[in-house]
């Protein structure tokens, strides 16, 4: 057990991901290989969970496109994920939003998290 | 179990094995043997689970009481005498192609679909009731009017020796002596493997 603790330790490359929590909209700009070149492309949408730890740590973001709803698994420490962008903050009272799937329209919305300002 | 990523960002399913160190406890040759090999002793053993003859053949190599003993015929490596330690970096690199060979899990009794591969009736209509993973015809009737030997049948599944060839080495940390192989191995977690190359 302890040595496949050690390998996770080892393997992760730790890149400076902002922290993010469920609830956030964020940007992820992600790497896509075709053939030997690579382009990236951005999807943004609402975290909805994060789970896992080590090398198997993923989060999913949800978007509505075009009508339609949309989810996405990151693996958290996958070289290509190229850089995270934080938009907002939300204000949600649990660690896994599913019940954003039962909603649409306005009741699908995140209130934004108001942190006190000095 | 476990997963890492490859230099093109690729998920790669490894298992991490604990391979060594290794100790010879007995060298067989030609001469004495009729053959000639290694033999070769993992992991600590508890003093108190060690018979006396087990014991002094331990001692004969100068080393602690080992758990597993495994012998491996025409052992070309460097010639080794009694006692030598063999670590990981002394036979595999990074990038080999190896065989594991284990105990595969015990899975009880099962049926044909389960242990053989059938591939049942596969439908649940057409007046099949309850026969979905059922085995099927075992035979004619009048000629052979027997089942033939060896006819696929369900029992006991799992628990047998297994050897998976063709894996590869994707990473090695030598100093923890442990080995991170492509995909799985034969067995439960915890259980001893047999690393061929």
């Amino acid at each position: 057990m302890d040595a496949i603790k050690f390998v996770q330790e080892q393997m992760v490359t730790t890149k400076p991901l902002p922290s993010f929590r469920p609830g956030d909209t964020i940007n992820v700009n992600y790497k896509i290989i075709e053939g030997d070149k690579f382009r990236i492309q951005s999807y943004k949408g609402d975290v909805i969970q994060i789970s896992g730890e080590g090398l198997g740590k993923t989060f999913t973001v949800r978007k509505i496109s075009n009508g339609v709803g949309v989810e996405r698994i990151f693996p958290m420490v996958s070289p290509n994920i190229d850089t995270i962008e934080v938009i907002k903050r939300g204000r949600v009272r649990r660690a896994k939003l599913f019940y954003l799937r039962g909603l649409v329209g306005k009741k699908a919305r995140i209130k934004e998290l108001k942190t006190a300002k000095a | 179990m476990t997963s890492v990523y490859d230099s093109n960002g690729n998920n790669i399913a490894v298992t991490v094995i604990e391979a060594g160190p290794n100790v010879v406890t007995q060298v067989k040759s030609s001469d004495t043997d009729g053959y000639n090999a290694l033999q070769l002793g993992f992991s600590e053993a508890k003093e108190k689970n060690v018979s006396k003859a087990m014991k002094g053949h331990f001692a004969k190599a100068n080393t602690t009481p080992k758990r597993k003993l495994v012998e491996f015929r025409d052992f070309n490596a460097t010639p080794k005498v009694l006692g030598d330690e063999i670590i990981i970096t002394d036979i595999f690199n990074e990038g080999d192609k190896v065989s594991a060979v284990g105990i595969s899990k015990g899975k009880g009794f099962q049926g044909v679909v389960k242990r053989h591969g059938f591939g049942g009736v596969g439908q649940s209509t057409h007046g099949q009731h309850n026969r979905l993973r059922a085995p099927g015809s075992i035979g004619a009737s009048s000629f052979p009017s027997k089942v033939v030997k060896g006819m696929r049948m369900a029992g006991r599944t799992g628990g047998d020796r297994k050897k998976v060839k063709n894996l590869l080495i994707v990473k090695i940390f030598a100093e923890q002596n442990l080995l991170l192989v492509k995909g799985a191995v034969p067995g439960h977690k915890g259980s001893v493997v047999i690393i061929e190359k």
